[in-house]
């Protein structure tokens, strides 16, 4: 049996030698390499560190590698993880299959599912997005209404989707639709999975705040999907759904790690920004404090984080700490925004001018699209409700 | 190292929130505080957490102590802190004992910590000299003439200064206030000549006193650490010392937070549970997020401790900030949901919204480690 520390210094080893040199350096957003049909490379380097990954099944470390995954443990790929972030590594592939949408279907899919699915999610070959919002079931999702009726061999799918992630450069939805109309809310609706090229979807972006059209809304006009696409059994789509959902809260950890590259920078941008007084403090007292305060409540999510970890690892795991996670960490990174805007003062006011430098954009443009932090995923209120609920035990 | 308990640990953690809450709870306080107890804390109670180890919990295992560490420390401080117990604990082994460990001669280790150990020993430090605390700028100075050490000044709202047995006193030996170098600590005896002490009873019930300093004489061996080099040891003391209350808050601060929920629970009005109110539950979620976040803070400073990590003193600054906050709010929040009987005596809410405010101020308010955080972080 390998040691850790010897496991650790090999993944070291490897990644030493096959990730270049340009790869390590911290990720951009154009520079992301999302899967997909009509996937692409901004370069040779970061096409060749994709292959190296994807070759090792390390794009999705812990899947077994009968699926084309690494085969590791937990604590293997978190190592893997570590050695990653402390080399400065970006990460290979970025997709919802492989961050949601896969560890949900090899706990629910068929053995048939899988092998069309899951090798394809580790290889890139294929983007996934998600279909649950409707334009009238937001947190109240199961009142969705998209239908599916059976035709025997086949299903019918006529409704409408919101927010689709890059619905328009995606492959393969999986979909939240009702089979049972007569049945209560939740109980008749089925976990159901499209091919986006199929006659009928229509994916169209939706121009957001920012000024960006990262999301579409899909429309399903009579497409016809294969019955043996359908995930877990007919009307029991939710707890597929349900189940999806804590690896949705993972994949907020791996994007909240992802942004953690910038975290360090906001005490260099105040600095840069305000200036340091004769005896190197900001020059902005009332800034000062906000910063120390923005920093301190990060440092304390962090190490939430790091709680909830060791409590997995030990097996001592008390009370909701889980359950606040979403909540504290979206509500301080729009805190954060909010410094980073006052600490711009008027150059943190548009993303349209050439007065503004390309970081300046990039910073205001993010503090809008924030905003939907708080909102996706569950919003704060339903955070709330549930925490009120599950971990407090106040009564309905 | 982990932040989560060990079996033996959580052992030490049952044992004393079961002795403290047959033995120590709540009534206990009232009873010191309603008769103004000389001491301030029940002789009985302390006898009996010495039979019980508690004084020796950081002791090193050759001056007969546990050496459970701090989080181990952490989980009695946190009893402490829910059963509102009075004890010379933190002023006596987090403090004192710790100026002697940490700074202290062989000889003055020996002759001292097993006697601390023993619980036969009380100690207090002597430190702030405003209302505010700034230990950087000690200007109560130790004089030298003919080879004679001598302290002329006067040290305000020292913790337990009116009963300790001995007082750990920071003095400045040279340079001027705000310099690091200069600082000493040197042990007096609270019964020295030119010595006068008056007692402070604050409103949580807990005691303090304002000591004057009259030509007091020191003898060279009863200098802790290097004359004018005790900087470092201070800071390690006060670290200590302010990862060791947050700890305390953190117990003070779930426990009324728990109380709160139940109450949420029981209570009717308009014919319902209060605790299905939205706007309630929401204020209640809140409670819980900032006091989890508060938590990893505090346990995380602890285990910074035991691992005697590069960043104590960041993580003691985050810990006492964090819990600062949230302490005030939950106790707050806590008299607002109980109502009308959330302002009288009878209930304890007002106990804990007492000690939470005094606790604020112990090592440090929070604008004071939100300025020494961003000072350890260079901004």
């Amino acid at each position: 049996m390998e040691t850790t520390e010897q496991f650790r210094l090999d993944i070291r080893n490897w990644l030493i030698a096959n990730c270049p040199e340009s790869q390590r350096q911290p990720i951009i957003k154009d520079q992301q390499i999302w899967a997909g049909r009509r996937r692409t490379f901004y370069c040779e380097d970061a096409k060749l560190w994709f292959e190296r990954m994807r070759d090792q099944g390390w794009t999705a470390p812990s899947w077994p590698t009968q699926y084309g995954g690494g085969g590791m443990s937990l604590e293997q790929a978190k190592i893997l993880d570590q050695e990653m972030k402390a080399l400065g590594c970006r990460p290979a592939l970025y997709d919802i299959g492989l961050w949601m949408f896969g560890p949900a279907l090899l706990e629910y899919g068929t053995e048939e599912q899988k092998q069309e699915h899951i090798p394809k999610i580790v290889r890139g070959e294929i983007r996934w997005a998600q279909g649950y919002s409707e334009p009238s079931a937001g947190s109240d999702l199961a009142s969705l209404k998209t239908r599916a009726e059976d035709k025997g061999k086949h299903f019918i799918v006529n409704g409408t989707k919101m927010w689709t992630t890059q619905g328009d450069k995606s492959d393969w939805i999986f979909c939240l639709v009702r089979t049972d109309h007569q049945a209560p809310k939740q109980q008749g609706i089925s976990f159901l999975l499209i091919d986006m090229a199929t006659e009928g979807v229509d994916a169209r972006p939706m121009e957001l705040i920012n000024g960006d059209h990262e999301f579409c809304q899909t429309f399903f006009d009579d497409v016809k999907v294969p019955k043996n696409n359908l995930v877990g059994n007919i009307n029991e789509g939710w707890s597929v759904a349900k189940a999806l959902l804590k690896y949705e809260r993972n994949m907020m950890s791996i994007m909240s790690s992802i942004v953690e590259k910038e975290e360090g920078d906001i005490i260099a941008i105040a600095k840069r920004y305000v200036g340091l007084d004769s005896n190197g403090k900001l020059s902005n007292n009332g800034l000062r404090a906000q910063l120390s305060e923005h920093l301190m409540r990060a440092q304390g999510d962090a190490l939430s984080a790091l709680r909830l970890y060791q409590q997995h690892k030990s097996g001592v795991i008390d009370g909701g700490l889980g359950l606040t996670m979403k909540y504290l960490s979206t509500s301080e990174q729009q805190h954060k925004d909010e410094l980073l805007l006052a600490i711009m003062g008027n150059r943190g006011l548009s993303w349209h001018d050439q007065t503004f430098s390309i970081s300046e954009k990039k910073t205001v443009k993010n503090w809008a699209y924030n905003k939907a932090h708080t909102i996706a995923g569950g919003t704060s209120e339903i955070q709330l409700n549930i925490i009120a609920n599950k971990a407090l035990q106040l009564p309905v | 190292m982990s932040m989560v308990l060990n079996e033996e640990q959580r052992l030490l953690k049952d044992t004393i929130d079961d002795f403290l809450s047959t033995n120590a709870p709540t009534d206990q306080l009232r009873r010191l505080r309603d008769t103004h107890d000389d001491k301030g804390y029940s002789i009985i109670l302390w006898n009996q957490l010495t039979e019980l180890g508690v004084p020796s919990i950081l002791m090193p295992k050759e001056f007969g102590g546990f050496g459970f560490g701090f989080k181990g420390l952490g989980a009695v401080m946190q009893s402490m802190g829910r059963n509102l117990t009075a004890s010379p604990l933190f002023s006596t082994v987090v403090l004192g004992a710790s100026a002697i460990e940490l700074g202290g001669t062989a000889s003055q280790q020996q002759a001292l910590l097993p006697t601390i150990a023993a619980g036969q020993l009380t100690l207090a430090l002597a430190i702030d000299e405003t209302h505010h605390h700034q230990p950087i700028n000690t200007a109560v100075r130790l004089k030298e003439r003919n080879g004679q050490l001598t302290i002329t000044g006067e040290k305000v709202f020292v913790l337990d200064g009116h009963s300790a047995d001995k007082l750990v006193v920071v003095v400045r030996s040279s340079g001027n206030p705000g310099d690091t170098k200069g600082l000493s600590l040197v042990l007096v005896d609270s019964n020295a000549a030119g010595l006068q002490t008056n007692r402070i009873q604050y409103m949580d019930g807990r005691n303090a006193a304002n000591i004057i300093f009259n030509n007091v004489r020191v003898k060279q061996d009863q200098v802790i650490g290097e004359l004018g080099g005790a900087h470092t040891i201070v800071q390690h003391v006060l670290d200590r010392g302010v990862i060791a209350i947050s700890a305390e808050m953190l117990g003070g601060c779930q426990e009324v937070f728990d109380r709160t929920l139940q109450y949420l629970r029981e209570r009717e009005q308009f014919g319902v549970k209060i605790g299905t109110f939205q706007a309630l539950q929401h204020r209640a979620a809140q409670m819980f997020c900032q006091l989890e976040r508060s938590k990893s803070a505090v346990l995380s400073a602890l285990s910074s401790l035991d691992k005697n990590s590069p960043d104590i003193s960041l993580q003691a600054s985050l810990a006492k900030t964090l819990i600062n906050d949230c302490y005030q709010h939950v106790s707050n929040e806590a008299i607002q949901m109980h109502g009308g009987m959330g302002i009288t005596d009878e209930l304890d809410i007002g106990l804990f919204l007492k000690r939470a405010r005094v606790s604020l101020q112990i090592l440090g308010d929070s604008d004071y480690h939100k300025n020494r955080y961003a000072q350890l972080m260079g901004y």
